[in-house]
């Protein structure tokens, strides 16, 4: 008999803590704790409970820089803010990062100037930062097309030896698609060291999940292409970090790849020009505020004297200090350049490119000289 | 010499690629143990090792978008779709990935990587196996384009497409797999980016590519020995970047031109190096560019196909109607169409 028990994902979503922040007694259960999902330590934890803290106000000045107009557009991940943070904090020097437009915050938290970050989104020019230097892949909208650059990354991190593993972020949504489903098969067959995980935010714009998918969860679809897979509350860092840091260890240990659902909310509508009261109701909204990731860790941490309110206003402020850096850089007007369209396409312009840019040049210089 | 076919210049170009380059990787449907469907890839596997030339899964988006990953960590894929229509599956991975990631990264994060596509017609092959997709890759700005029409061209262009910083899409014209040359390899010929002119003439320029080479030279043939015309032909070899140069130079010379593409017509590769033509060379020009390419038809049945391949005889028809006596060329005017009818 094929052994599919390994694969399969707990029964439930495994958890640490309640919406209270106190731990659930008994632990994430058995079978969760034999695979080694132990509860992180209070350092760890604050770690994360730090980043979640800036992301958020990252999060929320970047939907203010919308109402301003100062960005075209932005997809926010408020609510989600455990998912963001906790697994990119697990990665390792040579791990690639493979995020989509939903993750502006899970950029932040890899150190990515948030300025870099939101290029794509004030229009200047589409990935902002160096995916090379920063091993993060550029924001991906095209969905789930990332998912098998993931694969291909991990298999190539193998095959160069150097121990990497390729993380990559994929909505409920994004899981109908093909590529999605041919990431899963070339990363089991290649036995590439990759990690997927899954934001289930229970909705793809307006589309709730029913409509998705018939699947027991999403987290079952890894379990078809021999993955090893996992279901977890998304608004418990504890949870998220415990299960990604285990799925980044099998990845690099050489057991193959992950496949991680992680079950959570976004708090704001699809985008700022989305109304969301069109398809979910306030009562829902309400219900998932209540299950607020960074304040169930804060209580957490506080109640185990881990943190304190001196601690929690120093954050704070460093919050409101990255706020209005973000603010002042972004309302300065940066240069764009049209003779740049030209620069990139290839390493060297085709002839006819060329003189495209001097059709632009003249006219540029025509505006400038009247 | 040794008498060498384009498909076996294709290997040889291969294997001197994988010999030369530690990153370049082969991978693709049955390239490996089976050496491809037309045995392109025959042997590397055997000879370079399941590292260097490899069987993935049967997912084209996912061969694709694989590539890319690939191609981050610092290798040279080469990938082959193993038909044309059968490329389709990956194209949404050539144009919102492959064709854009050194733009949308200012140049941070390039793709060396090729994409073989064996196509077109012409060898019997029934639906879904002879789509001339050409133009799809040729309108995707940030994609070399590149089809070889001989042998040693099959050779010396895949070995710089492979050599190259940008993407190719390297088209390998299925009916001259198995043309041949004498040929010693390596051998050099001119780089992606540059027509090469195949036979010289004065009187017009029929410039074509890739599956349509041989039928260009024959109708040359023909033209000479039977109407006196002097048919200058001009291999485009390159589609992107485009030789504006060689092929302006040869329409001003001759003062009048014929584009001739086995793909449909219509919006296509062939109405661009026409309008190109038109643009540049109307002064030059004694009679309108004149287009000869397949019908504006899903690809025929293989007992059709003969209707829709352009063939010597239409091109010399269309030769013969670039107003050598002045007068214009009404031939085909209004047709029996609707509107004709109405009048
Ligand atoms: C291939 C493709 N089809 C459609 C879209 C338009 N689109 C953008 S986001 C989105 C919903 C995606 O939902 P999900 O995968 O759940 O991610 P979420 O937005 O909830 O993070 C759609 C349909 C797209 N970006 N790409
Ligand atoms: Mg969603």
């Amino acid at each position: 008999m094929t052994d599919v028990q390994h694969l399969l994902p707990c029964p439930e979503p495994v958890r640490f803590m309640d919406e209270a922040g106190t731990l659930v007694p008994g632990g994430p259960g058995e079978l969760a704790t034999e695979r080694g999902y132990a509860l992180p330590s209070d350092d760890d934890l604050l770690a994360v409970w730090r980043a979640m803290v800036l992301g958020r106000r990252f999060d929320s000045q970047a939907t203010a820089l919308t109402k301003q107009g100062r960005l075209a557009v932005y997809p926010s991940s408020r609510g989600q803010d455990a998912c963001q943070v906790a697994p990119v904090l697990t990665l390792a020097e040579q791990d690639w990062f493979f995020p989509t437009y939903r993750d502006s915050m899970a950029l932040v938290a890899r150190g990515i100037d948030p300025v870099e970050v939101l290029t794509l989104l004030r229009g200047d020019w589409h990935c902002g930062y160096d995916p090379v230097a920063t091993r993060t892949a550029p924001q991906c909208t095209p969905l789930a097309t990332q998912s098998v650059h993931a694969a291909g990354a991990a298999y190539g991190m193998k095959r160069r030896g150097n121990g990497g593993v390729a993380l990559c972020y994929i909505g409920d949504g994004a899981t109908s698609e093909g590529d999605f489903h041919e990431a899963l098969n070339f990363a089991a067959v290649f036995e590439a060291p990759a990690v997927f995980l899954v934001q289930n935010n229970g909705y793809a714009i307006s589309v709730p999940l029913s409509k998705q998918s018939k699947a027991p969860a999403l987290s079952y679809k890894g379990v078809g292409y021999g993955i090893r897979s996992e279901q977890v509350d998304g608004n418990d860092p504890a949870a998220v970090l415990a299960v990604t840091r285990a799925a980044m260890e099998h990845a690099r240990a050489g057991d193959g790849p992950f496949l991680i659902e992680a079950h959570t909310y976004r708090l704001e509508a699809h985008t700022n020009a989305d109304d969301a009261t069109r398809y979910r109701t306030k009562e829902e909204v309400a219900q998932w505020q209540g299950r607020d990731p960074i304040v169930r860790l804060q209580r957490y941490l506080l109640d185990r004297g881990a943190l304190d309110q001196a601690r929690v206003d120093e954050v704070t402020a460093e919050g409101e200090a990255l706020a209005a850096d973000l603010r002042a850089r972004m309302n300065l007007e940066p240069e764009v350049r049209p003779s740049e369209l030209f620069e990139h396409v290839y390493s060297t312009p085709t002839p006819q490119l060329r003189e495209q840019a001097h059709m632009v040049a003249a006219e540029e210089a025509q505006v400038m000289h009247g | 010499m040794s008498t060498t076919t384009f498909a076996q210049a294709l290997n040889r170009a291969l294997r001197d690629s994988l010999t030369d380059d530690p990153d370049v990787v082969v991978l693709g449907e049955d390239v490996g143990t089976l050496g491809g469907v037309f045995r392109i890839t025959d042997g590397l596997t055997r000879d370079f090792g399941e590292e260097r030339c490899f069987d993935t899964p049967l997912a084209e988006a996912g061969i694709a978008g694989f590539a890319v990953g690939m191609a981050m960590q610092g290798f040279r894929p080469v990938i082959e779709m193993q038909f044309d229509a059968f490329g389709f599956p990956a194209f949404e991975q050539v144009v919102s990935h492959i064709a854009k990631m050194r733009n949308r990264t200012r140049g941070r994060l390039t793709l060396p990587l090729v994409i073989r596509v064996p196509y077109a017609g012409g060898i019997g092959g029934v639906e879904h196996h002879c789509d001339s997709s050409e133009g799809y890759y040729a309108h995707t700005p940030g994609l070399h384009v590149v089809t070889p029409g001989t042998p040693a061209d099959a050779y010396s262009l895949l070995r710089e497409a492979i050599a190259s910083p940008d993407p190719v899409v390297f088209m390998e014209p299925k009916v001259l797999y198995w043309s041949k040359a004498e040929l010693d390899l390596p051998a050099t010929t001119a780089p992606i980016g540059t027509a090469e002119v195949r036979r010289e003439g004065s009187d017009v320029t029929l410039l074509t590519y890739g599956p349509q080479l041989p039928t260009a030279l024959k109708a040359a043939e023909v033209a000479a020995a039977e109407e006196d015309w002097d048919v200058e032909v001009v291999d485009l070899r390159s589609i992107v970047p485009f030789d504006d140069e060689t092929v302006m130079a040869s329409v001003r010379k001759t003062g009048r031109c014929v584009v001739l593409a086995e793909a449909q017509g219509f919006a296509g590769v062939a109405g661009e190096v026409a309008a190109r033509v038109s643009e540049r060379c109307f002064h030059s020009l004694a009679a309108p560019v004149l287009r000869v390419s397949g019908l504006d038809i899903p690809y025929p049945p293989p007992k059709l196909e003969h209707s829709h391949l352009p063939g010597v005889d239409r091109v010399l028809d269309t030769i013969g109607r670039l107003q050598w006596d002045d007068e214009p060329d009404l031939t085909y005017a209004g047709g029996p169409g609707d509107r004709a009818e109405a009048r």
